[in-house]
């Protein structure tokens, strides 16, 4: 192929990815780039916010495993998106952010709307570039998307001069990618895949702790045949939830902070766990030196840093989940053991969880017709068959969310889990709906999170995307009131919402439909009338709960996780 | 422990602000650091003298690995290895002290580079306790300036 435009050779190089979706906002830096968008076959949504363009790209490579992109103008539309890239380094979601820049020669003069957007996201990218040459401009697209979705995947940013834009280059064929210094380990190590089957097999109180690498590698089957054949308890982060179905007899729900009593007992007790894409993150672990006392740990992760980060490891694997699982399960086919004997010796230490979630279920008192927020999500959970895409908030809503919505399949449950980014939830399901036209797709939100990226109901009427936003509506910023009710002797120190929208009329004036809920009762029929009028529009539900209802269980921060606050 | 990191680079812009950013994030100490070009000029080695408990060390060995533009990080001082430091110190070498200054630099086998009615500036250089060692030694007549290169390091050939 001859010389194009820089412009054109982006677009030539989101279609050579497979990129049939992007979201932006445009501005000066990037105005040639949104020219040349106009004709090409590139899918671009406009968003009202550059956070909000972000986030719904990370929602949508969340669903669908594909790299998320979003187009941002430099300076200030840069320095909006930061948030957002900084979600989804935490959560390791693949991403290539396109930011304008302004004209090389200005670069460093203070330029009208100039950032340097390179330094501000360093800590926060997986990797990320300045193209100061055209003939550096498709190249480096191309190992950007490789960084991206290779490895533990990551957000990587290129910074766009308009010069380099608006110039002429070339377009070479692409070749595979060979970067002398970034070769993920994909392949475990054998010796250490056979002691690590060795140790299981002499485990008495085993665990599988999975997290979201599970989900991010697809490795979900992998996963389920290890523990169904050899009788192992589950218990999943709250990025890995989905990765081992939740209605399982297996599953134990989601460990840590408020994590199920079950898992918490069962990780406390055991003898062996075996971390599978997971990164024994303080949320999850407590009070460190009290996190799996007796346990010999595994831990299986394709990124080293991981490995005895926080948790001194006994058997680390440095592999891709998927590929480690797959080991592990085939040396255990061939290992010339009856299975079933194997799963049957934990029989009795699968009695001792059953006893332990029959004592301290997941549960919430009863209040008559106020509303709890836990039945809430449990109506969505059965009136949508926990078939939904969910996505959350940050707070109480999302701890709701992951403790009574069951998820039964990967990519379900959308959520910011390691920077807990409030204003997550609308635009990401915008972005899952994108991916999946047909999909119910449920944003799970709070009075005061919502309002944080409201804007972008206006995104999902503009491109006829309708999603349903729950908001599950207190008046207060419930989980820091919920900290300063137990902590702080109930000083609602700027928690109380004293104003709040009216969700409804704030709907309708967006063009979304809204309906309102207080009473128990009507629960169920909300929820059904939000199901079916979300096939033409986008619904906001403002459910009015039970104000100081808490997230129980509870490990205080700095504790260990059994000692736990139940409802 | 002490730990001298050997780490090579690709000598690009802001690649240095890459490791930088790194330690100052993590809370990783850096005592000295100092970097240029290798013979192959699209590649820097990077000399960063820190300390910390084994794990801490391993975590900031692997931490480093992961940054897209590290080719290869080496714990130099897990061997046999050369260290080497370089201070230009600007000494008071006035009538009464002159001599004796030039004895100090002679021991060890340090330069006078620049020369001023009431100074010496002296190049030595050495391992890092002998450029202390000189310090501590001149201080007492009066050390006006110092400037170090911070430590360079080459793991010994296999013998």
């Amino acid at each position: 192929m001859g010389k194009i435009t820089g412009s054109e050779a982006i677009i030539q190089c989101l279609l050579e990815e497979g990129v049939k979706t992007i979201f932006g906002f445009p501005g000066g830096a990037v105005i040639d780039l949104y020219d040349a968008l106009m004709d090409s076959d590139v899918n671009h949504i406009l968003v009202r916010h550059e956070q909000g363009a972000v986030h719904a790209a990370d929602g949508l490579a969340r669903v669908t495993g594909d790299v998320g992109v979003a187009l941002l103008t430099s300076g200030p539309g840069a320095t909006n998106g930061v948030t957002a890239i900084a979600t989804a380094y935490m959560d390791s979601i693949p991403m290539v952010i396109l930011t304008g820049q302004v004209p090389t020669p200005l670069i460093g003069n203070d330029a009208f709307q100039e950032v340097d957007i390179v330094g501000i996201t360093r800590p926060c990218t997986k990797h990320n570039y300045l193209v100061n040459n055209a003939e550096d401009l498709v190249p480096t697209l191309r190992e950007a998307f490789h960084i991206a979705r290779t490895g533990r995947p990551g957000p990587v940013l290129i910074d766009l001069p308009k010069d380099v834009v608006a110039s002429m280059v070339e377009f070479s064929e692409k070749k595979p990618i060979r970067m002398q210094n970034y070769q993920p380990t994909y392949e475990p190590h054998l010796g250490q895949v056979e002691k690590a089957c060795k140790e299981i097999l002499k485990a008495k109180q085993p665990v599988l702790y999975v997290g979201g690498g599970v989900i991010l590698s697809n490795s979900n089957e992998e996963l389920t045949e290890l523990a169904q054949t050899l009788n192992i308890p589950v218990t999943m982060t709250l990025m890995g939830l989905g990765g081992f179905p939740g209605g399982d007899p297996l599953s134990m729900g989601m460990l840590g902070m408020h994590g199920s009593y079950t898992s918490n007992m069962a990780v406390a007790k055991s003898d062996l766990l075996i971390a599978v894409g997971a990164r024994f993150d303080d949320r999850v672990t407590g009070r460190i030196d009290a996190f799996a006392p007796h346990a010999k740990i595994i831990h299986i992760d394709i990124d080293p840093t991981s490995i005895s980060k926080n948790v001194d490891v006994d058997i680390p694997i440095v592999a891709d989940c998927k590929h480690a699982l797959a080991a592990i399960n085939n040396w255990f086919v061939s290992c010339g053991q009856d299975l079933n004997e194997v799963g049957a010796t934990h029989s009795e230490w699968i009695e001792t969880i059953k006893e332990w979630t029959r004592k301290h279920p997941m549960a919430y008192a009863d209040e008559g017709e106020v509303i709890k927020p836990q039945f809430v999500v449990e109506k969505l959970d059965e009136l949508t068959g926990g078939d939904a895409i969910i996505t959350t908030e940050v707070g109480q809503n999302q701890m709701w969310a992951a403790q009574f919505y069951k998820f039964n399949k990967p990519r379900r449950l959308v959520t910011s889990g390691g920077l807990g980014t409030m204003g997550y939830g609308l635009p990401a399901a915008i972005g899952a709906k994108m991916a999946f036209p047909d999909a119910t797709v449920i944003d799970i939100a709070g009075d005061g999170s919502i309002q944080m990226n409201i804007q972008e109901l206006a995104t999902s009427k503009q491109y006829d995307c309708p999603v349903i936003v729950c908001i599950l509506n207190n008046n207060y910023l419930g989980m820091v009131r919920q900290w300063q009710e137990l902590f702080y002797d109930k000083r609602y120190a700027a928690t109380v919402m004293e104003v709040t929208p009216d969700f409804v009329a704030l709907a309708e004036a967006y063009g979304a439909v809204g309906f309102r809920c207080d009473k128990t009762s009507e629960v169920e029929a909300t929820i059904k009338k939000a199901l079916e009028a979300v096939k033409k529009s986008t619904v906001v539900l403002d459910f009015r709960i039970s104000r100081e209802e808490g997230v129980f269980p509870m490990v205080p921060a700095g504790k260990a996780t059994t000692e736990m606050l139940l409802v | 422990m002490k730990h001298t990191l050997s780490v090579l680079l690709q000598n690009k812009p802001g690649v240095l602000s890459r490791v930088t950013g790194l330690f100052s994030g993590r809370g990783f100490n850096i005592e000295s650091l100092s970097v240029a070009e290798t013979l192959d000029s699209s590649l820097s080695c990077l000399t960063l003298v820190t300390t910390g408990s084994d794990a801490i060390v391993e975590q900031i060995t692997k931490q480093l690995h992961k940054l897209i533009d590290v080719i290869k990080v080496t714990d130099i001082s897990e061997s046999e290895y050369v260290e080497r430091e370089m201070a230009l110190i600007r000494v008071k070498a006035e009538n009464t002290t002159r001599a004796e200054v030039l004895r100090v630099i002679d021991i060890f086998r340090g330069k006078v580079v620049d020369v001023s009615p009431k100074a010496y500036a002296v190049e030595v250089t050495g391992s890092a306790t002998k450029i202390q060692a000189i310090i501590d030694i001149l201080r007492p007549i009066g050390i006006k300036e110092i400037v170090r290169t911070g430590t360079i390091a080459m793991a010994r050939a296999p013998k």
